[in-house]
C-alpha cells in the first residue's frame, strides 16, 4: 500500500508533535558527562552529555545559564534537568537544558529541598519563633569545631569589638556522621546549664558535604528548641544550610556571626560622649537659667551682706556646680582625651565661667544643703564649705528677701 | 553593693539622659542626675577601656556537670 510521499518539513514537524506530547519527555533529569561544553556569543550554551553507552545533545538558552551556580567544564559529572524535544532544522533531538547541578551534588540538593520544605511546613521558619539577641550579651557560647579557623576568627572580633563577654566555647566535630549528633547535644547541654545568654553555632567555609551537617534534622530541632537565642554562622556567604533558617539570627560567616553577637566598643563609646554631651547641655540650660533668676532677684531687692538666702542660694549653685565640674575632671582623669572637647564646651559658655568663680555651700547641723532661711533659725549652728576647707558659724540672723 | 553589670548601667544612663532631655526635672534634680550620669559614661567607659575577653571551654565533667578549662593558645 502506498503511502503519501511526505516533505522533510512534514516528517520532522511530525515527530516534533508526537515527542512534544510524550510526557516522559519532560521535568527529565538526566546524569551524564559533559563534552564539546561551548558558550556561543548569544549566550546560548551548547554541549554534549554522554555516558559509556550513549550521548544527548543539549542547550541551555541563555536565560537558564545565568542561573548556574557554578562553571560547567568538559569532563564534569553532572545531572541536567529539562525537557527533551526536537529541532526541525537539523532533524535531531536534544535535551532543552534548564538547569544543571553537579553530580552527587545532587543527592544532597534534593534531601536539602526535602528537608527545607518539611521544616517549613512544620513552622520552624516562622519568624514568630525569632528570638531577640541580647543587646549586652554576658556570656557567648561558642559551638564550633576547636580546631578550625572558624573558632579563632570568632574569638578575635569579639575581642576586639566587644571584650566585656565572657566565651565559652563548647568544642563539636562539625563534619562526619557524629557531627550532627554532637552539635544537637552541645546545644542541648548548653540550654541545660544556661552556658550562656547567645550561642553560636557554626563553622567555616567548605563543600556541601563539609557543610551537610547543618542541613540535619536533629540540628535544626536542637536550634528550634534552644531557650538561649541562637546565631547560625556556616560557611562562606552564598552558603545557605537548614540551620540559617531555623537560627534566630543567620550570619554569613562565623566573623559575621560574631561581629552580630555583640555590640562594638566603639560605637558604644561615641554613644557614651554623645549622652555625657547632651546631659551638659541640658544641665547648662537649667543652670544658667536659674542664674538669670537669681540675678533678677538680686537686683530687685535690696540685699547685702553674706548670708542673704540669694547669696546663699547662689552660692549653693556654685557648689554644686563644682561638683559637677569635678565630676567631669574623674571622667577626663581616665586618661582619655575624648571628654576635653565637651570640657573645652563646656567652659567656654560664660554664663557658668562666672558661676564658678566659687564660694561655697552652706549646709545645716546634719550636713543638709541649705535652700531656704526657712531652714535655719537664729542660732543654728551652721557649716560653710568652701573650696578648701570648712567654716563653722552660728546663726545671728536671718532675713527673708519676700517680707 | 554589688557592681552593677554593664548594661544595668547603660540602661540607667540613658534614662537619665531621657529624664534630663525632657527638661521637667528640678535644677538640684537635674544636676545629682548629671553627676550620676557622668560617673556611668566614666564607668561605663572604663570598664570598656579595661576589659579583657575571657574565654573558657566547657568540658562535661563526670557527672555531666560544665567544668571550664583554659584553652591552650589563650593562656
Amino acid at each position: 500500500m502506498a503511502r503519501d510521499v511526505l516533505s522533510v518539513g512534514q516528517i520532522n514537524e511530525y515527530i516534533r508533535t508526537r515527542m512534544d506530547s510524550d510526557p516522559n519527555l519532560t521535568g527529565l533529569a538526566i546524569r551524564g558527562e559533559i563534552s564539546n561544553y561551548k558558550v556561543y556569543p548569544s549566550g546560548h550554551h551548547y554541549f554534549t552529555l554522554k555516558d559509556e553507552t550513549a550521548a544527548l545533545k543539549c542547550v541551555m538558552f541563555r536565560g537558564s545559564a545565568t542561573g548556574l551556580k557554578f562553571r560547567p567544564e568538559n569532563g564534569m559529572k553532572i545531572v541536567a534537568m529539562g525537557r527533551i524535544a526536537v529541532f526541525p532544522r537539523d532533524g535531531a533531538y536534544q535535551l532543552y537544558c534548564t538547569g544543571m547541578i553537579p553530580d552527587g551534588v545532587g543527592d544532597l540538593y534534593i534531601a536539602f529541598e526535602q528537608l527545607k520544605k518539611k521544616l517549613q511546613e512544620k513552622g520552624l521558619f516562622d519568624p514568630a519563633y525569632k528570638k531577640p539577641l541580647p543587646k549586652y550579651p554576658k556570656c557567648v557560647c561558642i559551638i564550633t569545631s576547636e580546631a578550625g579557623a572558624a573558632v579563632h576568627d570568632m574569638l578575635r572580633i569579639l575581642r576586639k569589638r566587644y571584650p566585656l563577654t565572657q566565651v565559652r566555647l563548647l568544642p563539636v566535630r562539625v563534619q562526619g556522621v557524629e557531627a550532627p549528633g554532637e552539635i544537637a547535644s552541645a546545644i542541648r547541654y548548653a540550654n541545660y546549664y544556661k552556658l550562656g545568654d547567645l550561642l553560636i553555632v557554626g563553622r567555616g567555609g567548605g563543600s556541601i558535604e563539609d557543610l551537610w551537617a547543618f542541613n540535619d534534622e536533629q540540628v535544626a530541632m536542637a536550634i528550634f528548641q534552644s531557650q538561649i537565642p541562637v546565631i547560625s554562622a556556616v560557611g562562606h556567604e552564598p552558603d545557605v544550610t537548614i540551620s540559617d533558617f531555623v537560627a534566630d539570627l543567620r550570619a554569613a560567616t562565623p566573623s559575621n556571626g560574631a561581629e552580630l553577637a555583640v555590640p562594638d566598643r566603639e560605637a558604644l563609646l561615641q554613644n557614651l560622649d554623645a549622652m555625657q554631651s547632651s546631659m551638659q547641655t541640658c544641665v547648662i540650660k537649667s543652670l544658667a537659667s536659674a542664674r538669670r533668676h537669681l540675678n533678677t532677684l538680686a537686683d530687685s531687692n535690696a540685699l547685702k551682706g553674706p548670708e542673704s538666702a540669694i547669696i546663699i542660694r547662689r552660692n549653693n549653685l556654685t557648689h554644686l556646680l563644682q561638683r559637677l565640674f569635678a565630676a567631669q575632671e574623674r571622667a577626663t582623669n581616665r586618661g582619655k582625651t575624648r571628654f576635653l572637647s565637651a570640657t573645652a564646651k563646656l567652659d567656654a559658655l560664660s554664663p557658668l565661667k562666672v558661676l564658678s568663680r566659687g564660694y561655697s555651700i552652706t549646709e545645716n547641723g546634719q550636713g543638709a544643703v541649705i535652700h531656704s532661711v526657712t531652714q535655719v533659725k537664729t542660732g543654728d549652728k551652721i557649716r560653710i564649705r568652701l573650696e578648701d576647707g570648712n567654716v563653722w558659724a552660728f546663726v545671728e540672723e536671718k532675713e527673708n528677701e519676700n517680707g | 553593693m554589688a557592681k552593677k553589670s554593664f548594661e544595668e548601667n547603660m540602661i540607667r544612663l540613658e534614662q537619665i539622659v531621657r529624664t534630663l532631655e525632657k527638661g521637667d526635672v528640678p535644677l538640684e534634680e537635674s544636676l545629682k542626675l548629671f553627676q550620676e550620669g557622668t560617673e556611668l559614661v566614666s564607668s561605663c567607659g572604663k570598664l570598656l577601656d579595661e576589659a579583657e575577653l575571657t574565654v573558657k571551654k566547657i568540658v562535661p565533667g563526670t557527672d555531666g556537670t560544665p567544668t571550664e578549662e583554659t584553652l591552650p593558645y589563650e593562656q
